[in-house]
């Protein structure tokens, strides 16, 4: 116990000192929180629109005013023909080409139906299904002007018309940065943790102080808790700031239980930096370090969930997650800050991530060897 | 020397690295409170030889126990009671001198008090006074050396290993580096120190000269002097290493 405490005071000693570590600690967090969470958003701000308008009608302009009239959406001019459309389309100048074909008016008037074209750019699916709702929705209103105007009906109203009324649970506003500062915190104090402890391990190789160290007899595993505890606490404390920067920045909501929060981010870093640590344990330069711990960062991040539910992945992806600590801290994450869930809903997690820490620590520990 | 007591007996050591063989059944006992030299030239096998005692590699095959414990089954017992100085300088740059004193101090579990006179008897010999709160980094080399054999021995340990530690310095540097080593050796601890300096062969109580991963010779300097019928160790060395 002893010996544990000379080797911490060690290790906060050389950190303290660190003229690259102490900024990485205050400046990423703050850097990842202002640039990721208002760039990596889905909102849509800006449609572009081209319009064809073969009828050149009162109803067709009527039609294409009425899009004007919607703040995000930006007709850009009109092109003559469906070709001159698709060649905007091709070149990635537009986002949506809507098509009136000649003859709209005539027969909306004699049919009492028209037809129009929508040509979506779906690259981003998720952004074509954004524009095709928003569209259809512009459209619904249009008919329905349509109809009180020419019907000469007031403002068509049926009796039994079901009104669909939104309320959105747990992010009223669907406020894009409430869901991705969670993600992006849970990522950042991954990255502190786990780059940091691997790298400084596996320092301790590169310059060989580790074998001066291996000749005493320092018990392993109080050379890897030396090496965990100062970064735990550190991934913690960015914890802390982050959620405070989040807090005034975003307005981001603490639903739930502070204590509990950070109880679980410490059960969930002892596995993250037990990996790391496990990871500088197999490898012998920081370079190494890097790129094995990259990988797998990689793989967790985007496997977690920071974009898409996990639950919409496929089975074996889903499978995969059971050991992935990144997508349980994540969730939990966000159902204790904006859903202000309890431990008892958490139980599960609580419970994958103590078995993931005992797991990563364990073999960081057993594969840590004082003889080469 | 007086004390026909072993506290370190190589038996057949041998080590391989794949197919090369650094260590070729080493055969050797050391006693108590001498000072053993260990020779060779660059890529002998010494480094192999003094990782493998200490605990940081292990043998292929061989019985070997050093301090009386065994290194296969007791390594955890053996690095308590030996020191270690290696041929890196390793001891942490971006800590005060005092630091790492404080550091090996408690890792080897030497009460506070005990340690602080150490630390102060330590550099009053080291003349390190007015240096114990810098870094280490910013200290001479000699200076260094001398640091790292005195948080070597700072437990008393049984036998410290020494790892061509005057690598690089000056021949007083040298010289007073030596004068360190007799002091430990005074005080009852047996020194096992691998050097390529031959000048330094000749203070060792006793040597063996490695070549190509055997031992070639061992004996006292004056000895391996007359049956090689050399003036110094340096011709011995020569005549041995040509054979």
């Amino acid at each position: 116990m002893k010996t544990l405490l000379y080797i911490l005071q060690k290790e906060f000693r050389q950190i303290l000192r660190n003229r690259t570590i102490l900024p990485m600690i205050v400046v990423v967090p703050l850097i990842q929180l202002l640039v990721l969470v208002y760039a990596a958003t889905f909102e849509l701000k800006k449609i572009e629109m081209t319009v064809v308008d073969r009828d050149l009608s009162p109803a067709s302009r009527g039609m294409v005013t009425l899009f004007n009239g919607i703040p995000f959406f930006r007709v850009d001019g009109n092109v003559a023909h469906e070709k001159a459309g698709e060649e905007l389309l091709l070149k990635g100048q537009t986002d949506v080409v809507l098509v009136i074909p000649a003859g709209f008016e005539k027969s909306l008037m004699r049919e009492d139906q028209a037809q129009v074209q929508l040509l979506i750019d779906a690259i981003d699916g998720n952004t074509a299904q954004l524009i095709y709702t928003y569209c259809n929705s512009i459209l619904f209103n249009y008919n329905k002007q349509i109809i009180a105007n020419w019907k000469g009906l007031p403002d068509f109203n049926p009796p039994t018309e079901v009104v669909v009324t939104e309320n959105y649970w747990f992010n009223p506003e669907l406020d894009y940065k409430w869901f991705m500062a969670p993600g992006i915190l849970s990522i950042l104090v991954t990255i502190i943790g786990m780059f940091l402890s691997g790298m400084n391990l596996v320092r301790e190789k590169e310059y060989g102080t580790i074998e001066q160290l291996n000749v005493t007899p320092v018990k392993k595993y109080q050379f890897i808790l030396g090496k965990l505890i100062p970064f735990w606490l550190i991934a913690l404390f960015d914890l802390a700031l982050g959620l405070g920067i989040a807090r005034i920045l975003f307005d981001l909501p603490l639903t739930g239980s502070l204590p509990l929060l950070f109880g679980f981010a410490g059960v969930y870093l002892i596995s993250a930096l037990g990996l790391g640590l496990f990871i500088s344990t197999i490898t012998d330069t920081q370079q190494q370090v890097m790129f094995v711990t990259f990988f797998f960062m990689m793989l967790f991040i985007l496997m977690g969930g920071i974009f898409t539910p996990v639950e919409s992945m496929p089975q074996w992806a889903q499978l995969i997650n059971h050991l992935n600590p990144i997508s349980y801290f994540m969730r939990i994450m966000r159902m204790i800050i904006l859903k202000g869930s309890g431990f008892s809903d958490l139980l599960e997690e609580f419970i994958s991530l103590v078995i993931l820490g005992v797991l990563f620590l364990s073999l960081a520990i057993w594969r840590y060897r004082k003889t080469a | 020397m007086e004390n026909r007591q072993p506290v370190i007996k190589a038996e057949n050591m041998v080590k391989k690295f794949g197919a090369f063989v650094a260590n070729d059944h080493l055969n050797f006992e050391v006693y108590q409170g001498e000072i053993f030299g260990f020779l060779g030239a660059n890529g002998a096998g010494k480094t192999t030889a003094i990782r493998i005692l200490c605990g940081l590699s292990t043998p292929t095959s061989g019985n070997i126990t050093v301090g009386g414990f065994d290194i296969y089954r007791e390594t955890e017992l053996i690095k308590k009671n030996i020191g270690y100085m290696s041929q890196k300088f390793s001891l942490y740059e971006d800590l005060t001198v005092s630091e790492n004193i404080r550091l090996y101090g408690g890792i080897y579990g030497i009460p506070w008090r005990r340690r602080k006179e150490k630390e102060k008897e330590l550099l009053r010999k080291l003349e390190l006074e007015e240096a114990r709160n810098k870094l280490i980094a910013g200290l001479p080399l000699g200076w260094k050396q001398k640091l790292a054999f005195s948080v070597a021995i700072l437990h008393d340990p049984a036998i410290v290993f020494l790892d061509e530690p005057t690598g690089g310095v000056d021949p007083i540097t040298r010289r007073k580096f030596w004068d360190l080593i007799y002091e430990a050796a005074d005080r009852g601890i047996t020194v096992f120190v691998t050097t390529h300096y031959m000048d330094e062969a000749e203070y060792c109580s006793r040597v063996s000269i490695m070549d190509a991963g055997r031992i070639e010779a061992l004996d006292t300097p004056e000895n391996l002097k007359k049956q090689y019928n050399a003036r110094n160790m340096d011709e011995v060395f020569v005549k041995i290493s040509r054979k």
